[in-house]
Order: C-alpha cells, then structure tokens, then sequence
C-alpha cells in the first residue's frame, strides 16, 4: 500500500493529510506527501496497484469528521477547475480514469476541517482524526499482511 | 441584426492560467471602450519581508513567490546577490545553472503547450476533456513534464520549491553518474519535442499580429537563460544594472500588479516570441532547422503561434541539457565563498515566460536594504491589455460567448503567472446594446 498526504502544512486543518502520512511512515507504512496538484498526484501513485489518499475536505460536516470513498462509484464532483491552482485530487483521478492510469485498489479519505487560515494551527478535532485515521488504516493494514510463518526447529 | 451598442465581453474566470484574474471589455459599437485586466489579490509583499533577511535567504525565500518557476526566481536572486558581492562562479556551476533552467523551461513549456494552450486551439474546456480524444498526446506532455521534473529534482534538490540553488554556485552538485542516468530520457524527450513542434505547426490560428517591441536577453554565444544583455528590435542594448534607467512601473487602478513600460515608448513583450526573435541565430540547429522545417521564421509577429515558439524552445532545453551533461566535469568545489559585504547588484534571468528582474542592496553584514523584482508577467501585462484592446475589434460581429472564448485564448497565449504577478484571472466581456436609430 501507498498512502498520499495531501495538503500544506502551513494552513492548519490543510495539513491533515500530510499529518496523517507523517504518522503512519512512523508506523511501517510507505507513505509520499503532496500538494495535491493533480499531475504529480498521477506520478506519485505509478507503479502502485493499492493507494489510500488522504487530504482535508469541506462539506459542511463538523470538524474531524472522517469521510472515505473507494470503489468503480466513487463520484467525482464535475467542477472545472479554473487555474492550474484549482488542478487537484478530483482532476487527477478524472484524467487518471481516461488515461488508464487508476491503481486497481484507490481509497480517498477526507477530514472535514474547519481553520484553513495561513499560519494556523491544527485544530484539535482534525488532531483527534489524524489519530483516528492512522490507527483504522495501520490495522487495516495488518491484516493485509500474510501471517508470519514461524518455523520450529 | 446591424446594430451594435455598448456591449460588455466578460469572463468571470480565466480558466487554464497560473493563479486567478478577471478580464473585463467594454465594446461600444465597433469600437473598443475598455479592456482591464483585473489583478485584485493582494500584494504579496515579497519586496518588503526580504528587507533584513541574509543576501543567503533570497534564493530560497523568492523561490517560494511561484511554484512553476522557482528556479527563475532562485537564478535571479544569486545572480544579482553574486555582482553585490563581487563573486565569481566555477565555470561547471554555470552550466549547471543552464541545466536547472533546462528542467524548469521543459516542465513549464510542456505544462502550458499541452495542458493549458492546446485545448484551446482543439475546442476543448480542459485537458481532462481532451485526453479523452487525445490519449497519446496527453501522456507525450506527462512524460515530457516528468522528465523536466526529474532535473530540477536532481539539480534542486526537490521539485517543488527547489532548495539547493546558492550564492557562488549549489550546496550539493550532482555526480556525473546522477547526470548520465538522465541520457535516455533526454533523448527520448528531445524526439518527442520535435514532434511537439510539427503537431502545434499543425494547429489553426487566428490571423492577429501586431508590432511588438520584442524585449529578451542576448548573449554572444548561446540561446539565453542566465546572462546576456538585454536588447530589443527598436535600438535597446543595456546591461542588467541599466535596466531601471529604462524601465518604469506603473500602478494602475484596477489592478494589484504593476504595469512595466519602456521609458518614454510603452509596452513591450518578454518571453518565448521575443527570445526566438531576437536570438533565432544562437538557436542549436535541431532547434533552428525544425523551425524552418515547419515555416517558423524570425519575427514571429502572431502571439498565438507562442505555442509553436514553445515547442522550438522545449526542443532547445532538451538539446542543451543533453550537450551540457555530454561535457559536464564536477566543480572543483559545490560553490564559491561568498562575503558579507555592502553592494548593489542586479540580475536579469530568462523565465519561461519571459525576463525577471532582481534588484538587492546590501549592507556590511551581508543584510538586504532593499529588494525589487518584476516579474515577466508584470512587464506582459501592459501589452496583454493593448492586445485585447485590437482583437477585441475583430471580434465585436461575433456572438459574445465565443468572442469571450477567444479573448481568454489571446491570454492564455502569454503563460501569464499571475501568481508571480500577484496572484488571479477572471474574465468579463461587457457588451452594451444600444439602438442605433
């Protein structure tokens, strides 16, 4: 599994998935951070056939809220994005799909996050949520993992 | 229906440029009333924050005033800080240098050639709605991108804001090795420009010249990036240090970014039409002679042709990074030593889009006392108003949708970096019906 970060840690809840990506290469698990630019996003995933994004959303749910999406219905909001600033997450998993580029395993997770401010901290519920989120994927995780085999002598 | 009023050509969102601004035309009849392209982010203040900060800082703290072209800013700022300082840098650091520009012009060139002009020039709202059409194409641009990236990576440390460009030379250089590895890519990508060049020739394009006064370095030797005077097709011939002595910057009202004019002549154009023009003969022959192949010729007077102009010039940076890599020998050391000292220097860069220009005063402790810097759009933005301000005429018989469509194009066709100008783009074409009884 690859997890990308996405977000900048510069504008408090932003950094949630940076945060998380920080925290589970702590734990074991590789892990690559972004910006969330849509083309480097495309280039990060290659060669990956099980990738887990994280980045901060807005819904309009409270703050620390954790939302996933996985799967062929995973819907992708039809927005064009208006400068290369706006060519995000949506946009590269769009020309992914046409490009034949899509892992065959991709789970988006988004934190809800309300303080986006430059030079703000995280708040507290985006902290709760990086926590939470990384213990739900490392288990996840484990149970990927063949069982060690153990070999008596 | 014969009668025209007032009527106004608006574009809310510029789409498919670097940052966000709003572009507003006013036609009256057949006339064109008013053309404003709007800048109205704040001011970054990047001037003001480097006063204080270590002649050593300006590199990495400009770096970070674009994220396309950060290395035009770095080049910039240690070029101005080394004629303060009085240093002198290995020869093997300067073809270094043209090689990080290389990586920059290639991924910048091949982001705005496919990603953001082409669909124009397609009919398509986006690359996402072209790729579908056009796979090939756009997997050519990704991995022309990846490859750009793979050099600022390896000569800047990272790609994104690069961190090893400095004052005398690099903290780190690459090993032969590390450059070698970066061959079959280049060469692979230097194929790949050159069909880039005879696709983009391909393309249709509006019929709109205008009468430029081409603004670019020159250097005796070589296609420029880094050093060179700075000339122009109406008699200008100065060296960086001269430049403000000719060069002014206006405020004007609706924008936050500065209009650059030449004293006492008014607007004028940087980037890959004023570089092909003024420096076709320094171009290597790969690059000159599929210019010709496609009729491509000096001056180059149709802004929208700029895509073709890209294309030649991808096509130079793969060809120069593959001879500088061919002859590179490390650097005897990373950098030259560098000495708190007071001085002046200026410095003038290539960036994909155009000229950049640093000013930095120092003081004894090697601290900055004032800093300038017009960026290439800033000194674009002048003529991209004026430009309008001609096509909008021609355009005035058109239903307003697709004349709004196409004066966006006219834009995209500059690369603005409004980001680095401050930071926008929103469209608004403004047409009035009036009766003509």
């Amino acid at each position: 599994m690859l997890l990308i970060g996405c977000g900048n840690r510069n504008r408090g809840d932003d950094g949630a998935g940076v945060l998380v990506a920080e925290r589970v290469r702590e734990l074991g698990i590789r892990a690559e951070i972004c910006t969330g630019e849509a083309l480097a996003l495309i280039e990060a995933w290659c060669g990956f056939d099980d990738v887990v994004i994280v980045d901060a959303v807005v819904t309009g749910a409270p703050a620390g809220k954790v939302w996933r999406w996985e799967g062929p219905d995973m819907k992708i909001q039809e927005c064009s994005p208006v400068s290369t600033h706006g060519f995000g997450v949506a946009e590269a998993i769009k020309l992914a799909r046409i490009l034949g580029r899509l892992p065959k395993r991709l789970r988006m997770f988004g934190i809800e996050g309300r303080q986006f401010a430059v030079g703000t901290d995280v708040s507290p519920e985006t902290l709760r949520a990086v926590e939470e989120l990384t213990r739900q994927l490392t288990e996840e995780e484990a149970k990927q993992l063949p069982t060690p085999v153990v070999e008596y002598l | 229906m014969t009668g025209r009023g007032t009527r106004t050509i608006r574009v809310d969102t510029l789409a498919r440029v670097e940052g966000e601004g709003s572009l507003y035309i006013k036609l009256v009849g057949d006339r064109v009333a008013d053309v404003k392209l709007k800048i109205y982010e704040p001011p970054r203040l990047f001037e003001a924050f480097l006063r204080g900060r270590h002649f050593s800082e300006a590199a990495d703290i400009t770096a970070r005033i674009c994220g396309i072209c950060p290395i035009a800013y770095q080049m910039s700022a240690v070029h101005a800080m080394e004629r303060a300082l009085g240093v002198r840098i290995d020869p093997a650091v300067r073809l270094l240098r043209r090689l990080f520009y290389c990586g920059e012009w290639i991924e910048s060139h091949a982001l705005h050639v496919y990603m953001l002009h082409a669909p124009d020039f397609l009919g398509y709202p986006d690359v996402i709605a072209m790729a579908a059409d056009h796979r090939a194409i756009v997997e050519r641009a990704l991995r022309l991108k990846k490859i750009g990236n793979r050099i600022v990576q390896l000569m800047g440390g990272r790609e994104i804001h690069p961190i090893s460009a400095a004052v005398g030379g690099f903290y780190k250089t690459p090993t032969k090795q590390q450059l070698t590895e970066l061959v079959a890519d280049l060469e692979w990508a230097l194929e790949a420009s050159l069909e880039t060049v005879r696709w983009t020739a391909s393309l249709e394009f509006p019929n709109f010249e205008q009468d430029y006064e081409f603004v670019a370095l020159r250097h005796p030797d070589e296609y420029p990036f880094n050093e060179g005077r700075l000339v122009s097709n109406r008699g200008l011939d100065i060296d960086a240090a001269e430049y403000e002595d000719h060069f002014v910057e206006l405020h004007v009202k609706h924008s936050n970014a500065l209009h650059s004019v030449v004293r006492g002549r008014g607007s004028y154009l940087v980037g890959p039409l004023a570089r092909f023009n003024l420096n076709f003969d320094k171009l290597p022959d790969v690059a000159r002679n599929v210019a010709l192949e496609v009729g491509l010729r000096p001056p180059v007077k149709n802004l929208f042709r700029s895509i073709v102009v890209r294309a030649v010039e991808l096509v130079f940076a793969c060809a120069e990074a593959l001879r500088i890599i061919g002859q590179y020998e490390p650097p005897a050391a990373p950098r030259a030593e560098a000495v708190d000292r007071t001085g002046v220097g200026q410095a003038i860069t290539e960036a994909p889009r155009g000229i950049l220009y640093h000013r930095y005063a120092l003081d004894e402790k090697g601290l900055i006392v004032a800093a300038r810097i017009v960026p290439p759009t800033s000194q674009n933005l002048r003529q991209i108003e004026e430009d309008l301000r001609e096509y909008a005429a021609r355009l005035v018989a058109w239903p307003i949708e697709e004349a709004t469509w196409k004066c966006e194009q006219a834009v995209r066709s500059y690369d603005p970096c409004i980001s680095c100008a401050t930071h926008s783009l929103k469209v608004v074409l403004e047409r009035e019906e009036v009766d003509e009884d």
